[in-house]
């Protein structure tokens, strides 16, 4: 991605630092490219910085160092209302004092729109928020989902092509996210925007975006299509951030092409996939999805495999989540699907473990 | 829910049919009531203590003050046989009062006097003419001439008129008289002075006002009857009474004496009361004094509050005073006015001070905030003062101005002892009223507002008037309230940097509750004040909503 030629780019932050009190950058060195259309998340533990990306995007931040672009050009030093950009808050900041018409009508109104346009527009709007009977409510008759829907509307009733939206279904609960975390990539779709979205709700993130950016410690750690960012993490950090996730620390013991030997701080030997490694003699932190680990393995002569002992068994219907000790850790988890042949484990048992190299990632220590 | 009513309606004979009723089969309402009740009732015990404090010393004044601005019981307490007579009198024709009014005041006047209770009177009579207090007074000074004419004549008759004994003898009970005798100083309280049996119907007017004079003694002057001479309004009395009646079959003590009495008072020399007053002081032949007396002879009165809106009474009806003598209803314009400049400026200062502490960082805007509640801190009349020296001709800005030759030597402005140097002082007194609401106001209101606002594509401009300040509209209120009511009643700025021109009609109230002493004109005037502030109120009710009124 980070090939991806900046001239294209919809979007482009490029060298951006932002510091607030002059002593620490918030954000370091970001390199974020997004093109026309794309449905992107900033993901992160709180205080890793997204939000002040999102403010320094929409003008409400100014960056210490580097460019932001937008359509190529650089928009470093125009104000927040000439930016044309949509947005939509956490706290939804609907106009208290306006009814849901007028506050969709503040927009086309300070675009200095005629009244039918107007009307018309409010109207398309709120009808594909499926809110078209709230017009004359005010806000704070409105329920929370109702109030996102028509923060929504207001952030899209001006057509913009770029929409940022900062937690939005934050203060939200499940089943309503859902529904809206649907509506929401559904609409950002057929209308063709480009989305810049943001989360700390790792599962919004991998099942709206078309790419997740992670964020930790004012960098990206990784910027990938939800399935790869699970499947292939570039470092122990989102490793560990984005879905369950057993880690294993140890010292590459040989490496060979797309296979390493890792010696375990146990003492174990384990086959991995070097990813951050690339030379004998480091550290490193091996990764392991808790689905990718099989159980009395049926693999080659020369694998390794790790013996385990059962310390708790669950049974949570669809998967049997199985905790083991291994190599001298007890939260070393196993996911196995519930099928009729399959193994179940009773405390205090002795099992050996073992997978497939590729599965198991040997990346930066910490 | 049927069945459970079904079978508790026999239990009870109020349960109407379909009523839900409670275990005890009374109806649930009724139950529910008297739990809610008994609670209330706990609630109110507990906080009935601070109730009534508050009650009494909240409202009480409040309701003393309307009362006062009414009431006007002085006169016909002071002078009940005057006021009693005049009520026959019609005061259009221009004639005088007849001999009895005279006579009544003769008497009211003279037991008044002795009580010194006239020169209050007559305090209170001038405040609606000039003239009335010195009158008074100067008549409780000479009323015993009136007096002296029967006394003389009684004495010279027999000297036991004018000794004490007899006297107590005469009037008072023989039981009473026995005990009154036997009484000494270490016994205590003097036994109290009973009339003799008939002599009310004997001797009417001299049995009422040696009574009188028997009630002032013993109990107001804690004197002894068989030592003290009545007043000679008693003689007079006496003369009255024996010329009017017959006393020939009187036979109890002192009988002698009366009788002579009685046959020598037909050839004494007499003097009628409107005579003898007319020679006190020739104002009681004046018409317009008795129609002053008579005006204001009704228990309660509309003349403070006439006052209090530059019109008078006059025996036509409520007149307007002539334009020369109207000073309210200007003072109470001046007063809404300057109010209102004075709200306004308030507005204009305070709003973008108020803006700056809800936006400032914590720390620079609690130092702001010192800064603000600084004047809380500092004398009132040091600031004010300060205010003195600043703008008077001499002073700071005056001196700056012509230095920087902006203003010549010779024609320095004047910007205090007028309505510029009171709304300046006052502006900057009250400030901290609308800072506060204002400031917690706009606390309340997140940033992101204005964020959204110019996301949306306001300008600066746009997004603050649109958004921010119909959300700060509920400060404004509440400080201009704030404002607008304390200004409304301020006094001691306004005295002291007001000048003539600047004065507020609290410095009125003022000047007549510490300086008149007419405390039911300041009354009137304060209740008048205090409902134009209670309309106002409504209208603001009215037109704003005060539920759109907050504090935080
Ligand atoms: N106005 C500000 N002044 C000073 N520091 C700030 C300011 N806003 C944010 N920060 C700091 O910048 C860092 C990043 O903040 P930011 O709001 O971007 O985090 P975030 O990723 O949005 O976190 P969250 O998920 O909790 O919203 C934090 O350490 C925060 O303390
Ligand atoms: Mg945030």
């Amino acid at each position: 991605m980070t090939d991806m030629a900046n001239q294209d780019a919809f979007v482009a932050f490029e060298r951006v630092q932002k510091s607030y009190d002059g002593e620490t950058l918030v954000v370091k060195d970001l390199n974020l490219s997004m093109p026309k259309g794309e449905f992107l998340t900033m993901l992160g533990p709180s205080g890793s910085g997204k939000t002040t990306c999102l403010m320094m995007l929409a003008g409400f931040e100014t960056a210490t160092h580097g460019a932001i672009k937008l359509d190529g050009v650089s928009i470093n030093d125009i104000s927040p209302h000439k930016r044309g950009i949509g947005m939509v808050f956490q706290n939804y900041a609907l106009f208290p004092h306006m009814t849901v018409a007028e506050n969709l009508s503040f927009p086309l109104e300070v675009r200095k729109m005629g009244k039918s346009d107007r009307e018309a527009k409010i109207k398309r709007a709120l009808d594909m928020v499926q809110m078209g009977a709230f017009a004359g409510r005010r806000p704070t008759q409105l329920s929370g989902g109702q109030q996102q829907r028509i923060a929504l509307a207001r952030a899209l009733v001006f057509e913009p092509e770029l929409v940022l939206m900062d937690e939005p279904l934050g203060a939200l609960d499940k089943q309503l996210r859902e529904t809206l975390q649907f509506e929401i990539t559904n609409l950002a779709h057929d209308l063709g925007i480009t989305v810049v979205y943001v989360t700390h709700d790792q599962t919004e993130a991998l099942t709206m975006s078309d790419r997740v950016a992670v964020f930790d410690d004012g960098r990206i750690q990784q910027l990938a299509p939800p399935d790869e960012l699970y499947e292939k993490p570039q470092n122990s950090f989102v490793a560990q951030f984005i879905g369950e996730n057993n880690a294993l620390d140890g010292t590459v013991q040989d490496i060979s092409g797309d296979r390493c030997t890792v010696r375990l701080d146990s003492g174990d030997l384990i086959d991995a996939l070097p990813v951050n490694v690339s030379k004998s003699g480091e550290k490193t932190r091996v990764s392991i999805r808790p689905e990718r680990v099989e159980f009395n393995p049926q693999l080659g002569p020369d694998a390794h495999t790790l013996e385990a002992e059962v310390l708790e068994f669950v049974y949570m219907g669809d998967v049997f989540r199985t905790r083991l000790r291994v190599a001298g850790r007890d939260d070393f988890v196993v996911k196995t699907r519930n099928r009729a042949d399959q193994v179940r484990c009773a405390p205090g048992e002795k099992v050996r473990i073992g997978w497939l190299p590729e599965d198991c990632r040997a990346l930066d220590a910490p | 829910m049927t069945d459970a009513t079904a079978g508790a309606v026999p239990a009870s004979k109020d349960a109407k049919p379909g009523q839900m009723v409670a275990a005890d089969g009374r109806p649930l309402k009724e139950s529910l009531n008297r739990a809610l009740r008994l609670q209330k009732m706990r609630a109110l015990m507990l906080i009935a203590p601070l109730l009534l404090f508050v009650l009494l010393t909240f409202i009480a004044p409040i309701a003393d003050m309307l009362f006062r601005s009414v009431q006007n019981g002085i006169v016909s307490e002071t002078l009940p046989r005057a006021t009693a007579g005049l009520s026959d009198w019609d005061a259009t024709t221009g004639d005088l009062p007849d001999e009895s009014v005279y006579e009544g005041l003769y008497y009211d006047l003279f037991i008044a006097a002795e009580r010194k209770l006239h020169t209050r009177l007559g305090s209170r009579l001038n405040y609606e003419m000039t003239g009335m207090s010195s009158l008074f007074r100067q008549s409780g000074r000479s009323l015993d001439d009136i007096g002296d004419v029967y006394f003389d004549q009684f004495k010279d008759l027999d000297k036991n008129w004018d000794e004490a004994e007899p006297w107590a003898a005469l009037m008072g009970d023989a039981d009473w008289l026995q005990e009154m005798q036997a009484w000494k100083k270490a016994d205590g309280e003097m036994p109290e002075f009973e009339l003799a049996d008939g002599m009310e119907k004997l001797l009417p007017r001299t049995a009422e006002t040696y009574a009188a004079f028997a009630v002032f003694a013993q109990v107001d002057e804690g004197k002894s009857l068989l030592k003290e001479e009545p007043w000679v309004l008693v003689h007079t009395a006496l003369y009255q009474d024996l010329m009017a009646k017959d006393v020939s079959g009187y036979s109890g003590p002192q009988a002698e004496m009366l009788k002579a009495a009685d046959a020598a008072v037909s050839g004494f020399e007499s003097v009628t009361f409107k005579d003898g007053m007319n020679a006190i002081d020739d104002d009681w032949l004046s018409h317009t004094v008795w129609q002053t007396i008579k005006t204001y002879s009704p228990e309660f009165t509309n003349g403070y509050f006439l006052n209090a809106v530059d019109m008078q009474k006059t025996p036509d009806g409520p007149e307007f005073r002539s334009e020369n003598q109207r000073i309210y209803g200007l003072l109470f314009k001046r007063t809404m006015f300057m109010s209102l400049m004075i709200t306004g400026s308030c507005i204009l200062l305070g709003y973008p001070v108020a803006w700056l502490l809800a936006n400032l960082p914590m720390r620079t805007a609690n130092l702001l905030m010192i800064l603000v509640l600084l004047p809380f801190w500092t004398s009132l009349l040091v600031r004010t003062s300060a205010w003195k020296v600043m703008l008077q001709q001499q002073g700071v800005i005056n001196d700056v101005l012509v230095w920087l030759g902006l203003v010549n030597d010779a024609d320095r402005l004047v910007m205090i002892n007028n309505q510029f140097g009171t709304i300046v002082a006052m502006t900057h007194i009250l400030l901290p009223f609308m800072i506060l609401p204002l400031y917690s106001v706009m606390q309340t209101i997140p940033p992101s507002y204005l964020r959204a606002a110019k996301s949306l594509g306001a300008t600066n401009w746009t997004a603050f008037w649109r958004v921010y300040f119909p959300q700060s509209v509920p400060g404004i209120g509440a400080g201009s309230i704030l404002v607008f009511i304390l200004s409304i009643g301020y006094y001691i700025t306004p005295e002291i940097v007001g000048g003539t021109t600047g004065t507020f009609i609290s410095n009125r109230i003022a000047y007549h509750i510490s300086s008149s002493l007419n405390w039911g004109l300041a009354a009137a005037l304060g209740t008048i004040l205090l409902a134009v502030v209670l309309g106002l109120y409504w209208a603001y009710d009215k037109i704003v909503g005060i539920d759109n009124v907050k504090l935080g």
